[in-house]
C-alpha cells in the first residue's frame, strides 16, 4: 500500500488560482491524484480547473472531506498558509514553496508538535506513490509502481534516484522529498519509519547532503531496526569547499561532523550501502536486494 | 547576509545590549576627531572586514607578501596621535587572517573605540539549530577562542540551550545561561537583560547568527559586547529593509553577486569543468561525479527550475568569466520541462557566448530526443550524453584531450 498517500487521499491546493498553483494542479489532476479543490482568500466560491475554490481551509476541508494540502504560495505567506492547514486539522500537509524564512519555519515546528498533521517540505518536489497519488512538482512520467521507497533532501537527485530505479526494473513504492532547509517538518527518521514499516517496500534509497546531522540520526535509526531492509545512502557535496552555502540553506558545512565524509563513514558504519557515485544508486540498489 | 561589526554594535545598542562607545572611520582624520570625542585614555582600532581572526591578522606589504612582523588588525593604543598613526597604517591595506583566506582582505573601514577593562573573557553566541528547530544559545567561558576549537578541545565548556519560541527568552532560560558562564552577584541580572535584548534583536530582525565573541565582564562587573557579528536570514530580508542597507558589496564575491542578479546560485571553486546543473542537490552531485571521473569542478552552479535562454546565458558567461575554466558540463533533469526548449536555450546561449570550449550536455526529462537532435544539428561542438555517469566520463576526457 506504499506509505503517506495512496487511491484515497483528497487533496486541497492552497495558493489554486497562481500560475503554480494551476499549472502543477493540471499536471497532478492529468496523473490521476484526486484533486477536490482548492483555497485563494478572496475567491471563494468560485471555480478553477472545474474545481471548486474557497476562501479558507477550514471551509474546503467541511466541503470536500480533504486530508491532504499542497501549497504554492510565495515564501512570504508561506508559514501564514501551513498554520491554516495545520489549524483546519489536515493530516499531510505537502510545502513546495522555496524560500521561507528560516524563523517562520521555527514558529511552524513548535506548532507542529502535538498536531494532528504531517508536514512535507517546505523547499521540496513533494510526494508521490506512483500510479496513484502525486502530490508535486516531480514529473509523474519517470516513475513507475514498485518496491523502493526514496526519501531525499534534492528535488532533482530525488529524479536522478527515480530514473534509475524504473530503468533498473525496481520501480518506487512512495518517494518523499522531504526538501532542502534547515528547519523542515519531516525527517530522514520519521520517512525511514514509515517505509520499514510499509511491506510493499522493499528496499529504501536515502540521499542526503552536507549540513546539519539528520542523515547521521537517519542511519544510526537503520541500524536500530537491524537493517530490517537493505538502504542504499548517496550524500551530495563530498567536493563542497567548507563555510560554503551551496544553494540550499541547509546545505552548509560548519563544523567537522555535518561533512559528507563523516556522514558516509557513519552510513557505513550503519551498514548502509553507499553509492560513490550519484549514477550508481539503482545498480547499487540491485546488488543489496542481490546479495 | 554578513554586516560589520561596527554596524552590528549599532543595531544591538538598539535593542539593550551594552557595547563599548565607539564610531566608524573611513579616513585618518576621520579616526583622530573620534578619537578626540570618546576622550580616552584607551583607544582600541579595529579593522572592519567580514572575517573573524583579526586580532591575529597581519597585513600585506607593497610587495604582496604578508608582514609576519608587524602589528595585527585590532589596536590598542593609549594616545590620539597612536590612534591616527595607526588608522593611516592601517586603511587601504589588505588583512591576511585564517578566516580569509591567502587572498586576504582590504580594510576599507575602521572602527575606533573606547578601551575596555577586561576582567573576564566568555564565549556567547546564538542560531536556529536544525536538529531541534529553535533559536538556541551557546554560551562558554572559554572567551575570545574560536568557539570550534573550544567544541574539540574542552566540549564540557560548552552549554546549549534551546529556546521554546513559544515562551521567548524568559528569565530562567537567562539565568541558567548565566550561571553556566559562572556570572555571579549584579552579574547575572546584567546578563539576563543581555539576553533578552540580544533574543529580541535576534528574532525581530531575522538573523541566522549572532557572536558575541568575547562577551567580557569588567573590572567593574558590567557585561558588554566586545565584538560583535551578525549575520542575517537572505529569506528574509524582502522584511528588513533597513537591514538590506547595510550590505557592504565590496565584501562579497564580485560573481556571485553577478549570479545572484539572475537568480543564479554559483560558488566558485578551484578546478577547470565548468558545470551548469538545474537544483542544488544534483549540482553538487554533478561535482562529486566529474571529481570521481578525475576532473576538477570549477564552479557550483544551480540555475533553477527555469533553465531559460537568459539564464542558460547569463550562467554561460558566469561560467566563462572564469579563466581556469577549459570545458563545460551542462546537466539537467528537466522533468516536466521540456527537453527541446532547453536545448534551444543551451545552443543560442553557446552562440552568443561564441564558445570556445568543450560542452557536454546532458539532458533528461520530457522529448528528450528531440532536445538531443537540436544539440547534434547544431553545428556546434556540443557532446551529447545518456546519463549523469557517462556526462561526466566524456566532459574530463574532452578536456584532457584538449589540453
Amino acid at each position: 500500500m506504499a506509505v503517506l498517500v495512496d487511491n484515497s487521499t483528497r487533496v486541497i491546493c492552497q495558493g489554486f488560482t497562481g500560475r503554480q498553483g494551476t499549472f502543477h494542479s493540471e499536471q497532478a489532476i492529468a496523473y490521476g491524484t484526486t484533486m477536490v479543490g482548492g483555497v485563494s482568500p478572496g475567491k471563494g466560491g468560485s471555480q478553477h480547473l472545474d474545481l471548486p475554490v474557497f476562501d479558507t481551509v477550514e471551509d474546503a476541508r467541511e466541503a470536500t472531506g480533504a486530508n491532504a494540502s499542497v501549497i504554492y504560495v510565495p515564501p512570504p505567506f508561506a508559514a501564514d498558509a501551513i498554520l491554516e492547514a495545520i489549524d483546519a486539522g489536515i493530516e499531510l500537509v505537502v510545502c513546495i514553496t522555496e524560500g521561507i524564512p528560516v524563523l517562520d519555519m521555527v514558529t511552524v515546528k513548535r506548532r507542529l508538535e502535538g498536531a494532528a498533521t504531517r508536514l512535507i517540505g517546505p523547499n521540496c518536489p513533494g510526494v508521490i506513490t506512483p500510479d496513484a497519488c502525486k502530490i508535486g512538482i516531480m514529473p509523474g512520467h519517470i516513475h513507475r509502481r514498485g518496491k523502493i521507497g526514496i526519501v531525499s533532501r534534492s528535488g532533482t537527485l530525488t529524479y536522478e534516484a527515480v530514473a534509475q530505479t524504473t530503468a533498473a526494473g525496481l520501480g518506487q513504492s512512495t518517494c518523499i522529498g522531504i526538501g532542502g532547509d534547515p528547519v523542515n517538518g519531516t525527517d530522514f527518521v520519521d520517512s525511514l519509519t514509515m517505509f520499514m514499516d510499509d511491506p510493499e517496500t522493499e528496499g529504501i534509497i536515502m540521499i542526503g547532503e552536507i549540513g546539519g546531522d539528520a542523515e547521521v540520526k537517519g542511519a544510526e535509526f537503520v541500524k536500530a531496526t537491524g537493517n530490517a531492509k537493505p538502504v542504499v545512502g548517496f550524500i551530495a557535496g563530498r567536493t563542497a569547499p567548507p563555510g560554503k552555502r551551496m544553494g540550499h540553506a541547509g546545505a552548509v558545512i560548519s563544523g567537522g561532523k555535518d561533512t559528507a565524509a563523516h556522514k558516509i563513514e557513519v552510513m557505513q558504519t550503519c551498514g548502509i550501502h553507499v553509492a560513490d557515485s550519484p549514477a550508481s544508486l539503482g545498480s547499487t540498489m540491485l546488488k543489496a536486494m542481490g546479495g | 547576509m554578513n554586516i560589520h561589526e561596527y554596524q552590528a554594535k549599532g543595531l544591538l545598542k538598539e535593542y539593550g545590549v551594552p557595547v563599548p562607545r565607539g564610531s566608524v572611520a573611513y579616513t585618518p582624520k576621520e579616526a583622530e576627531d573620534i578619537a578626540k570625542e570618546l576622550g580616552g585614555p584607551v583607544w582600541v582600532v579595529k579593522s572592519q572586514i567580514h572575517a573573524g581572526g583579526r586580532g591575529a591578522g597581519r597585513f600585506k606589504q607593497a610587495d604582496g607578501t604578508v608582514d609576519t612582523q608587524g602589528k595585527g588588525g585590532v589596536r590598542v593604543v593609549k594616545s590620539v596621535d597612536a590612534v591616527k598613526e595607526n588608522a593611516a597604517a592601517m586603511l587601504d591595506k589588505v588583512l591576511v587572517t585564517k578566516q580569509t583566506g591567502p587572498d586576504g582582505k582590504q580594510v576599507g573601514r575602521l572602527y575606533i573605540e573606547e578601551g575596555c577593562d577586561i576582567a573576564r573573557e566568555l564565549y556567547l553566541s546564538m542560531l536556529v539549530d536544525r536538529a531541534s528547530g529553535r533559536v538556541t544559545v551557546v554560551a562558554s567561558t572559554e572567551g575570545g577562542m574560536e568557539i570550534e576549537e573550544v567544541a574539540e578541545t574542552t566540549p564540557e565548556r560548552i552549554t546549549t540551550i534551546a529556546i521554546d519560541p513559544a515562551v521567548g527568552m524568559s528569565g530562567f532560560y537567562a539565568r541558567r545561561v548565566a550561571f553556566a558562564l559562572k556570572l555571579e552577584g549584579k552579574q547575572v541580572g546584567a546578563a539576563v537583560k543581555f539576553l533578552t535584548g540580544l533574543y529580541k534583536a535576534f528574532t525581530e530582525l531575522d538573523a541566522a547568527l549572532i557572536e558575541i565573541n568575547p562577551l567580557v565582564v569588567t573590572g567593574a562587573g558590567a557585561v558588554i559586547a566586545l565584538d560583535a557579528k551578525m549575520a542575517f536570514d537572505d529569506n528574509a530580508l524582502f522584511r528588513h529593509r533597513a537591514i538590506e542597507e547595510l550590505r557592504d558589496e565590496t565584501e562579497e564575491d564580485a560573481s556571485e553577486l553577478e549570479a545572484a542578479k539572475h537568480e543564479l546560485n554559483y560558488v566558485k571553486l578551484d578546478g577547470n569543468i565548468g558545470c551548469m546543473v538545474n537544483g542544488a542537490g544534483l549540482a553538487m552531485a554533478t561535482m562529486d561525479i566529474i571529481k570521481l571521473y578525475g576532473g576538477q569542478p570549477a564552479n557550483f552552479l544551480d540555475v533553477g527550475g527555469g533553465a531559460t535562454k537568459e539564464r542558460v546565458t547569463a550562467a554561460f558567461k558566469l561560467i566563462l568569466s572564469d579563466p581556469n575554466v577549459e570545458g563545460i558540463l551542462v546537466n539537467i533533469f528537466g522533468g516536466i520541462m521540456r527537453c527541446d526548449v532547453i536545448a534551444e536555450g543551451v545552443v543560442a546561449a553557446a552562440r552568443e557566448v561564441s564558445l570556445h570550449v568543450p560542452l557536454v550536455v546532458r539532458l533528461e526529462g520530457t522529448n528528450v530526443d528531440l532536445g538531443k537532435k537540436i544539440l547534434a544539428e547544431s553545428g556546434l561542438p556540443i557532446t551529447s550524453a545518456d546519463n549523469l555517469a557517462d556526462a561526466a566520463e566524456k566532459i574530463v576526457k574532452a578536456v584532457k584531450e584538449a589540453a
